[in-house]
Order: structure tokens, then C-alpha cells, then sequence
């Protein structure tokens, strides 16, 4: 199955109810899968006049009470930051995938791209946090975009797979659990009303920060409102309101991020030279690091599986020590992920960096992996 | 000496979210009169009202869902469409309105606009027409009419204006309505008509902003604009669509007013492939 | 671990070929195998080639760089990949859309399209050509790709790629090996 394939499996996995997209290479096949697949489990398809209007869409029904999807590439992706900004906003949980591809503007539509990835972090105007997986393998796709889905929902926040054409379009086994064995997060919903009683529906605890969600219909009533809103999710122009919903919106992903952090580790214990790579570029850091331990390097792969959060606190652990480790970050963009390193080890790493088109082979990592560790 | 009643109840009551007031809207303006019809025809829908969902975009009309007791939801600028008709596709039993400006729904969403219509969506869209963008102050838009002042147009706007109602039957709806707010009854009871109506239905209001485009327009207050539209307007249902052109500053052109198209169509339900009816 | 390139033209049914040697794989094999595909813009026409890495173990690399055995079923796609096929690798042709270089020693060639033509079914030259791709080289097992075939097909042509895929498998044995 093809990585694109595995996700729209993955989607209806995870009861996805309504998928809203454009067509845009190379994610299109996503789009091309439910169109079929989602009537026949009594989900809707639409497709939209364009990422506008397919990022509108897929809110529109996750208050209506689906779980919602759109899938799209960087030119869309672009199109699509208003309405991530009205998710954030509005708290509406929602996946969306990027299947990235060669880029800036309409670039390499039919080759690989790693470069959106801090547009998946700051796309949208505003201070705001998301969360971002990024798949190494259509298996995977298949799993994070399951995951995404509880995610989305636990949060109340849009969730994006940042995939790459190299991952949506390779073809490996996928393994599909039975129904019986998925389970999935329910949304935290407010309880029933009787009558017209009024009710806050932002308000939380103040310790998950995650208020509870009002569907439509359901005689709630609730007013939602992309402007800045109190707790009864009415309009206001509080400076302290504001300050309060923005830091609330940005706090329940950072202060959780110990529960949504993923990375995988691969023979990271001995490591004396730590590769960072993601996506399709973590395959070929793989071969690189295996190909570097044959000539007796201590070389490891720290993978992030979320892009966001990132796993900052893993690679601080990573860092501390006697001895100095030698890092290395490998990505198809010119060094955004690089600068995430940097951040959190507070020194250059040493890259290996290529504005897409093409994956970077195991035998580049190694010579520069090889050199970081000299 | 007239004595003061208060009075306990009021029958739009439940309509509204009596702790929102104060509104927004200017004296003059003639969106509370449309949000009026607006909730009225909601009650006589004979539809309850925990059935009934309002979405706007931005602008002062797309306020008026933050008014109204229902569900509610105040979008992006020119995206109600598309998050309505996501909404609308999850739930098909509810009844959902559109209620916004015309530079959010024919500018910035216009491409959802003709959309929707084509693919005939069950929406009721309500669109506000004052002939500017009232909220930043007064700004040229999609129907400012031609040589008409505005604040990004000082010396007479040199675009031509959309004439919705030609516009909308054109691209697909099944239903078009012109009416002002001084038409209040024919105007609930165009809205009341669409919520018992399957598919696209357009309803476009005619309304005041003295602020933004009466006064630098020699139009004057809320007031005289609505003396204007009580010389001016001529109800023609079977009126020739693109002969509506409207420019309230020529005081030889009729206002034309009207219930002008009404058909029916299969609406739009993405995975139900429609009987196609014959063309004859 | 084996890293396969299928190369032709577009039309030809090209990545159906990595589709099945994968799936014979995966499925009945029980061996890793990754599928990529390069692509242009044309949906019809054009260069087109499947990429097929098959291995008992996880693969991490997907890519294939050096292919250890280039299947050409175009004259175009020979000249391209030729360079890239490891030293020692079984290079095999369709001997009627391609022809090799002089000074090209061993390769394996059967005519499959004329094959395919011959039996009234011009569209399953590839099925063909897998059929002497699976006798010559061993990358996947003649049951597993039977099997991948009769999974894969529309269930009405089942029957007749299994015909194709056997006049390819017998043609093989027949055929000189490495012959010039």
C-alpha cells in the first residue's frame, strides 16, 4: 500500500466522517481513496473550490461533531494558514496533511520537499501551538494518522501530518489492525443542557486547559467567534483576556508536551555522533549510521516523530555529559530543523542540507557524519 | 404625561443573547431590522431553534450570529460559506443560515459563493448589501456603484458593480429575493420561505450605512435612506434580472424588489449521485 | 537484499510489474519490500519506471541507486539505466524494443511484446516479461507471484495474465542464457 493510501486508511481508522480537499500532487491520491472509500462507510467526501475553502470546510464539520480531515501540498498548505489560525482560534480539533513536495510556490510538484516545516509551526498569523508528526514510512503514516485524530481531539487543536512525496508515494507492506483493536479518544463534550440554562463554553479547569466542546445542534447554543473571546465565547476587546486565551491556547500544547513528544532513538546509547533527521531523510540517515558503525564510528539516529512540539528536552538529555557530542541534522530543506537544534543545544550542528527535489543518499550522511565525529 | 411600561417579556426574547447588548451597529444602520426579520422568521419556521445554526464571515452583518441564541458561529473573512456547508453536510437535519456582508461574500468569498450555488448547497445566505465595508470604515467594495465615493475611492469608484441577484441565479440558486430594510414583512417572509427550502436560497437586503456610505454619497442619515427606498422601490417579481443594476445616487432608476426565482433542483449531498431531471 | 528497476514507457503497465514483485514479496514471500516510482508530469507517454527493493530484513533506504537487475522494456530506458546497474547484475531486455549495445555480453532478452501480441493480449507484454523476469532471476517465487497476480488483477483477467505470466516463465527455459 502507498503511504498516501495508508493514511486514508489511517483517516477511516480512526472514524474519519468528513474529508474536504483540492486536488494538488502529490497528495492527491488521498483525496482519489476516500472519494471512494468514505461512502461506503457513511463518511462524506467533498471536494472543494480550493484549500480556502477545503480548511473552512473540515471545521465547519468538526463543530457539527465528525472527525474531519483535508489533505493537500505546500501551495495549499499556504491557502490553508487562515482557517488553521480559525482551528486554533475557535479550539476546533481537525487533521490536516501536507504531503510535501519541492517548493517555495508551485516548485517541484512531482519530487520530494522537507521545507514546510516551520510553516507548519508559524504558518498562521498569531502566537499559537500545534502539533506535527512527521511519518518515515507509509506503515506509519497509517498510525500517526490515527493517532492525529485523538490528538486533535485530546487537545482541541489542529494536527498536522507532515509527510513528504517520498513517503506518500513509496509503496511497502501496511499492516491494519482489526477494528476491535483500535481504540480511540473520545472528545471531552460538555455535559447535556435541559432547557435554555447558559453555560461557559471556554472555560476550563485550569489544569488540562482544554475546555469542553459544544457541537452544533445538540441545544447548546454556543457562539463561537474567531475574535478574541472570554469564557462564554463572546467577543471582547480585553487586553487581559486576551493575554489569557492566547497564553491558554499556547500552554496546553507546551505544557503537555511531555505526553505528546515522540522520537525514535536508534542506537543512540553508545552515540558519540547524533544524526537528526525526519521523514523520508531519517531512512537514508539509518543506512548512514549503520554504514558508519561497520567503520567503527559511534554514530545514532534521533528521529523526531512530532516535528511540534520537538523533542527539545530529549536532545538537551542527549547533549549533557562529559564529552561533547558531535550533532548532525540531515533534512531536504536549507537548515530549518537545524536551527531547532541549535536552539536547544546552543551550537551550530553540523548539516547536511539540500532544497529538495531528491533524497539525499545514505553515503552523503555518512561522509558528513563521519566529519562531525572527527 | 405618558407613563412608562416595562414590559416582562418580549416574544423574541429567547431569540436573543440579551447579555450582548449593546450592539455594535451604528444609529441608522439597517442590520438590526434584517436581524429582526432574521429571528422572526426562526420562530415562525416552525423549526426550534435549537435546530437552527447562524454562520457569518466578518464585517458588522457577520455580528449578528453573536446576537442571536442559537448556534452560532462567527467565522474568517469571506469563509462562512465553506464552514457552512462543512457543517451542513455533517448534519443535514439542521438549518443553516448564512448571514453576512457583501464584500465578505462577494469579494473575498466570492469563488465560495458561486461554488456553493453550483453545487447547490442547502444554505440560506442571507447577504447584507450597503454598498461598502462599513467596519473599516467606508471602504469600496464589491457593489459600491459606479463613480460612487468611498474612502479607497475619493474621487468616484471606477469599478462596476455586481448586481447579486443576476449574479446568483446565474451561478445556480434555486432561490433569489431582493428586499431592503424597510420591507420588513416581505423580507421575513422571504427568509421563512428558504427555511422550508432544500438547496441554495439567496436573499439579498438592501440596508442603510449612513456612516460609511450615505453621508459621503449625499444620501444622508439611516432615515432618508429608507425615505429613498419607500419612493424608489418597485416590487416586480418576474423583473428582468440583468436589468437590476441598483445606484441609489441616480433618482431616475427604479429600485428593483422581488421573490425573482424560485425552482427546484436536487440539493447538494456529495455520495447520493442525483436523478438528473430532464432539460426540457 | 535485491534492488530491482522495471524501465519502459508509460502505458506499458511498468509500475504494475513493482506492484506485483512487491506484493509476491510481502504477501507470499514473506520478504521487506519498498516500492517507488519517478513520475513526470505526462499521465501517458514519457519515461516511466518502478523501483523494487526487496530484503529478509527491514529496509531503510527506500531508494534504489545501483539496481542489481534492470528489466528494459524500452530502448530509451536501456540507454538511461544501463550505467547504473551494479557490476555482475542481470540486465533483461524486451529483445524487440530493445537493442543492446555491441559491446553488451550477457544479458537475458525475450520478446515479450511479441509474445503478448501473439496471444491476443498486447497489454500484458509485462505480465510477460515478469513471467521471465521471475525464471531468470529468483527475486520472488513463481507461486508468490501467481498468487500476487490472481490478488492484484481484476478477477476477469486473472486467468488470462496467469496465461502470459506461464508463456514467459516456459520461455525463459528454453532460452539460451546470457546469450548475444
Amino acid at each position: 500500500m502507498s503511504g498516501d493510501h495508508a493514511c486514508a486508511e489511517g483517516s477511516l481508522a480512526a472514524g474519519l466522517g468528513f474529508f474536504a480537499g483540492y486536488p494538488i500532487t502529490p497528495s492527491t491520491e488521498i483525496a482519489e481513496h476516500l472519494a471512494i472509500r468514505l461512502s461506503q462507510v457513511g463518511g462524506t467526501f467533498a471536494q472543494m473550490e480550493d484549500e480556502l475553502g477545503s480548511m473552512a470546510a473540515i471545521v465547519g464539520a468538526s463543530v457539527a461533531g465528525a472527525r474531519s480531515m483535508t489533505a493537500t501540498s505546500g501551495p495549499g498548505f499556504s491557502l490553508m494558514m487562515e482557517n488553521v489560525g480559525l482551528a486554533v482560534m475557535m479550539e476546533v480539533p481537525c487533521v490536516v496533511v501536507n504531503v510535501q513536495r519541492g517548493s517555495p510556490s508551485t516548485g517541484l510538484p512531482t519530487a520530494v520537499g522537507q521545507a514546510d516545516v516551520m510553516q507548519a509551526r508559524w504558518g498562521s498569523h498569531g502566537d499559537y501551538a500545534i502539533v506535527a508528526y512527521s511519518p518515515a514510512s507509509p506503515q506509519e503514516f497509517f498510525d500517526l494518522t490515527l493517532r492525529a485524530f485523538d490528538t486533535a481531539d485530546t487537545y482541541r487543536v489542529p494536527v498536522f501530518l507532515m509527510a513528504d512525496e517520498v513517503v506518500g508515494h513509496m509503496t511497502e507492506r501496511v499492516v491494519i489492525p482489526p477494528a476491535s483493536r483500535i481504540t480511540r479518544v473520545q472528545r471531552k463534550r460538555l455535559p447535556r443542557l435541559k432547557g435554555n440554562g447558559r453555560f461557559l463554553s471556554f472555560h476550563t479547569n485550569g489544569k488540562d486547559l482544554v475546555p469542553a466542546l459544544a457541537h452544533a445542534g445538540e441545544g447548546y447554543r454556543a457562539h463561537f467567534t474567531s475574535l478574541t473571546h472570554d469564557e462564554r465565547g463572546y467577543p471582547t476587546n480585553s487586553p487581559d483576556v486576551h493575554d489569557r486565551l492566547v497564553r491558554r491556547l499556547v500552554n496546553k500544547i507546551k505544557l503537555n508536551a511531555g505526553r505528546i513528544v515522540e522520537a525514535e532513538e536508534y542506537r543512540l546509547k553508545d552515540a558519540e555522533v547524533v544524526v537528526v533527521a525526519y521523514g523520508c531523510m531519517s531512512r537514508s540517515a539509518r543506512r548512514a549510521v549503520d554504514m558508519a558503525r561497520e567503520k567503527g564510528i559511534r554514530a545514532g539516529l534521533l528521529r523526531p516523530v512530532t516535528l511540534w512540539p520537538f523533542p527539545e528536552s530529549r536532545l538537551r538529555e542527549l547533549d549533557k555529559g562529559k564529552k561533547k557530542k558531535a550533532f548532525v541534522v540531515a533534512e531536504l530543506n536549507l537548515g530549518q530543523m537545524a536551527r531547532e537544534v541549535e536552539r536547544c543545544i546552543g551550537r551550530p550542528p553540523a548539516t547536511l542540507t539540500h532544497a529538495g527535489g531528491k533524497v539525499l543518499e545514505p553515503e552523503a550522511v555518512l561522509e558528513v557524519l563521519a566529519e562531525a565525529g572527527r | 404625561m405618558s407613563k412608562e411600561t416595562v414590559v416582562a417579556r418580549h416574544p423574541l426574547d429567547e431569540l436573543f443573547r440579551a447579555d450582548r447588548f449593546p450592539h455594535i451597529l451604528c444609529p441608522g444602520c439597517g442590520i438590526g431590522a434584517a436581524m429582526h426579520c432574521l429571528a422572526q422568521a426562526m420562530t415562525e419556521s416552525g423549526i426550534p431553534l435549537d435546530r437552527h445554526v447562524c454562520v457569518s464571515g466578518i464585517g458588522c452583518s457577520s455580528r449578528v450570529p453573536g446576537y442571536l441564541n442559537v448556534d452560532s458561529y462567527h467565522t474568517t473573512h469571506g469563509r462562512s460559506i465553506p464552514f457552512a456547508t462543512g457543517l451542513a453536510l455533517v448534519r443535514p437535519d439542521l438549518e443553516v443560515t448564512v448571514f453576512a456582508g457583501d464584500g465578505d461574500l462577494f469579494a473575498i468569498g466570492g469563488n465560495h459563493f458561486i461554488h456553493a450555488a453550483r453545487r447547490n448547497v442547502d444554505l440560506n445566505v442571507i447577504c447584507i448589501n450597503n454598498f461598502n465595508y462599513g467596519m473599516t470604515g467606508g471602504q469600496a467594495g464589491p457593489t459600491t456603484p459606479f463613480g460612487a465615493k468611498a474612502t479607497t475611492a475619493p474621487f468616484g469608484n471606477w469599478e462596476r458593480p455586481f448586481n447579486l441577484p443576476y449574479l446568483a441565479s446565474a451561478v445556480g440558486a434555486v432561490f433569489v429575493a431582493r428586499w431592503t430594510t424597510l420591507h420588513v414583512r416581505q423580507l421575513k417572509e422571504a427568509v421563512r420561505s428558504v427555511m422550508k427550502k432544500k438547496g441554495f436560497a439567496f436573499i439579498e437586503v438592501l440596508s442603510p450605512c449612513p456612516t460609511g456610505f450615505g453621508r459621503p454619497n449625499g444620501i444622508g442619515d439611516g432615515l432618508e435612506e429608507m425615505e429613498l427606498y419607500r419612493e424608489r422601490c418597485v416590487v416586480d417579481h418576474k423583473a428582468s434580472l440583468p436589468d437590476m443594476d441598483i445606484d441609489l445616487r441616480d433618482k431616475k432608476r427604479p429600485i428593483v424588489l422581488g421573490n425573482f426565482l424560485n425552482l427546484d433542483r436536487p440539493h447538494y449531498q456529495p455520495g447520493k449521485i442525483p436523478q438528473e431531471t430532464s432539460h426540457g | 537484499m535485491v534492488e530491482i528497476r522495471f524501465a519502459g514507457y508509460g502505458g506499458q503497465g511498468i509500475a504494475l510489474m513493482g506492484v506485483l514483485t512487491g506484493r509476491a514479496a510481502t504477501l507470499f514471500d514473506g520478504k521487506e519490500a519498498v516500492l517507488t516510482q519517478t513520475y513526470g508530469p505526462e499521465a501517458r507517454g514519457g519515461a516511466s519506471n518502478a523501483d523494487v527493493i526487496l530484503s529478509d530484513k527491514a529496509i531503510d533506504f527506500p531508494l534504489v541507486t545501483r539496481p542489481n537487475i534492470l528489466v528494459a522494456m524500452f530502448q530509451e530506458a536501456y540507454r538511461r539505466f544501463r550505467p547504473d546497474l551494479k557490476a555482475g547484475g542481470v540486465l533483461v531486455l524486451d529483445e524487440a524494443l530493445v537493442k543492446p549495445e555491441e559491446k553488451e555480453r550477457s544479458f537475458h532478452s525475450i520478446p515479450a511484446t511479441r509474445l503478448a501480441e501473439e496471444m491476443g493480449l498486447k497489454i500484458a507484454a509485462n505480465v510477460v516479461m515478469l513471467g521471465f523476469f521471475v525464471r531468470i532471476t529468483g527475486a520472488v517465487t513463481k507461486r508468490a507471484m501467481e498468487e500476487a497476480i490472481r490478488k492484484t488483477v481484476k478477477p476477469k483477467v486473472v486467468e488470462l495474465n496467469l496465461k502470459a505470466f506461464d508463456a514467459g516463465f516456459r520461455w525463459a527455459e528454453k532460452a539460451p542464457v546470457g546469450t548475444k
